[in-house]
């Protein structure tokens, strides 16, 4: 299954990724009037220190423990893509205790959101791939 | 969020990164009271001048108002009487061979004909990848180069600052340079490329040498380079052994004995005034192809007065080049490349039907890899990661994507050479080179025609 996978070397931390993300997943056609002025809830997030960075996401683990901590079954697995259903998810941060990637993180609403490789959006193609400026995150079959 | 307009250099970083298109940048308005003579330029000169006491300098190619001719050439096509030739449906040639040409056919013994020739290179298409040292460019620039040489079947060349180790890998698609500083030569180095160029000038600055600044000479630079850490890299004005034909000569044939004539010699020169003279005697010095660099090429940093005053168009020098090794019949004995702002494929078409074996591009290069042309690289601070040594800056520049679109723009580039050619009924390089019949004046007197060799439209 292609995932996104993230190489340090290039990642410049010019954050677009995030902006990306948001804007893909505010449901909004118009960059602008999704992020203007709004807090930013991206599903991807840039970690830096020093020269060293880049951007971290849902791997979509072929054993999510999220999944497995999930109290709520919000958490699913389709064909290796790992998903959330917001209805069901409690906002009890079990998922969040057991990603060893802190790849999840609590969306406006106060539920949980992780990265769904823009499958579950308008958008189909992980956006972030599409914005990053120096291929620092990539869309691939490893 | 504030912005310091007296810093900005207008190299478009911002303009491009910003996902909304937010961001232009604009002229300032401010201005001195200037007039025909005093231009605000100028007046900016003096004062910079008078404050630092030092030579200006300035990066790329000069930006003054000089007439460009391939833009006063057009080219021909088939109409009626010969038939256009489609290149999607019929084979078209673009590739040619760099090298000294047999003029006789010669036969052994037994009547055979002798079929081996003199070392040539073998370019897939008519275009390279011109000088651009490590140093003045960064490893990921160099690398993007190599890597869209070795696909596109071309070549790069790695100016005068030796050749990383890390290269040595693409040497069948590398041009390895020796100049007046003999920065990085070796054996080794000798017999990593496809070819030798030996540096005798450089058409943005003609006449005088290089100097890169002990500030970018890190670890690996002073590696590749054979030069102290932190030390001034001078190249001098003259090569210190060569004052004359016969002096190249001995280094060119040194240069074949080091690399038991398997390798081309180029001998690359700047155009100047007497470019045909000097051609004439390159071409007997033993050399396979001569390279010749017009005033409008590119420069990492060079005096600003010396880029902006010195040396003559290309256009001019290609045709007078030509036509004296023609006069003298020792066309043949080199190929002729040409550089210094070679901008589209229709200048590539019109260089080579001037008389051109190929073309050297490296501005149109930079700027596929992301510059925009914000002249400013002897700064040292390139945003886009090219003319830089600043591991933050440089890693802005991602190899694989430089690569892919140098690939891109050369690959286009033939396309359009294709259909150029094929509209005139030309179906190989060899077929229009010196063509100058396909080409046609347009607004140029007689003189500049004359050197040319070219009609006037409607003649």
């Amino acid at each position: 299954m292609k995932k996104i996978y993230v190489n340090e070397q290039w990642c410049l931390a010019c954050h677009l990724c995030e902006y990306y993300c948001a804007y893909a997943n505010s449901g909004l056609s118009d960059m602008v009037q999704a992020l203007k002025d709004k807090p930013l809830h991206p599903r991807i997030q840039v970690e830096q220190r020093g020269t060293v960075s880049f951007a971290v996401n849902c791997r979509h683990c072929s054993e999510p423990l999220c999944l497995k901590s999930c109290i709520a079954g919000a958490i699913t697995e389709k064909d290796g893509l790992i998903v959330i259903d917001q209805d069901k998810c409690v906002g009890c941060y079990s998922c969040i205790m057991a990603c060893p990637y802190g790849a999840l993180m609590p969306s406006e609403s106060g539920v949980m959101q992780k990265c769904e490789l823009c499958a579950t959006n308008s958008h189909g193609l992980p956006v972030c791939v599409q914005g990053c400026p120096n291929q620092a995150i990539v869309y691939e079959e490893r | 969020m504030k912005a310091d307009e007296s810093k900005c250099v207008n190299c478009h970083r911002c303009v491009s990164l910003c996902p909304t298109r937010a961001l232009k940048i604009v002229k300032t308005d401010h201005t001195f009271k200037e007039n025909a003579n005093w231009k605000g330029e100028v007046i900016q000169d003096i004062y910079r001048q008078a404050e630092s006491g030092g030579v200006l300098l300035a990066s790329m190619g000069t930006p003054k108002d000089y007439p460009v001719y391939w833009d006063k050439m057009l080219v021909n096509a088939s109409q009626v009487t010969n038939p256009s030739i489609d290149p999607l449906r019929e084979p078209m040639e673009t590739r040619t061979y760099l090298g000294q040409k047999e003029s006789v056919i010669k036969r052994d013994a037994n009547g055979k004909i002798i079929t081996k020739t003199a070392p040539q290179l073998k370019l897939e298409i008519p275009i390279m990848f011109s000088a651009m040292s490590y140093g003045s460019i960064s490893y990921n620039a160099h690398k993007s180069l190599a890597l869209a040489a070795q696909e596109l079947g071309i070549y790069y060349n790695t100016g005068e600052g030796g050749l990383h180790e890390d290269f040595y890998q693409y040497g069948k698609n590398t041009i390895v340079q020796v100049a007046s500083g003999r920065f990085g030569v070796h054996p080794g180095y000798l017999n990593a490329g496809a070819a030798i160029e030996i540096k005798m000038g450089q058409g943005a600055k003609p006449g005088i040498g290089g100097h890169l600044p002990g500030s970018k000479i890190g670890e690996d630079i002073s590696k590749t380079r054979m030069i102290p850490l932190h030390s001034d890299a001078i190249s001098p004005a003259p090569h210190h052994d060569i004052y004359s034909i016969e002096d190249l000569r001995q280094l060119v044939f040194a240069l074949k004995e080091a690399t038991a004539y398997t390798k081309p010699i180029i001998v690359k020169v700047a155009a100047v005034h007497n470019i045909s003279a000097i051609a004439s005697g390159i071409a007997r010095s033993g050399a396979d192809i001569i390279a010749i660099d017009g005033f409008r090429g590119g420069t990492g940093a060079a005096p600003a007065r010396t880029r902006d005053n010195v040396g003559i168009p290309i256009e001019l020098a290609l045709a007078s080049v030509d036509e004296r090794l023609r006069q003298e019949g020792i066309r043949g004995n080199v190929s002729l490349v040409v550089g210094g702002s070679i901008r589209s494929s229709s200048d590539v078409l019109k260089a080579i039907a001037l008389g051109a074996d190929a073309v050297y591009v490296a501005t149109s290069a930079l700027i596929a890899l992301g510059c925009h042309l914000c002249r400013t690289c002897h700064s040292g601070k390139c945003n886009w990661g090219i003319a830089t040594q600043n591991p933050e800056l440089v890693k802005r520049l991602n190899p694989e994507v430089g690569s892919e679109r140098l690939v891109n723009l050369i690959t286009a580039w033939n396309h359009e050479l294709k259909e150029m050619m094929g509209g005139m009924g030309i179906n190989s390089i060899e077929a229009l080179r010196g063509n100058r019949l396909m080409l046609r004046g347009i607004g140029l007197h007689e003189t500049e025609l004359n050197i040319l060799g070219i009609k006037h439209a409607g003649a």
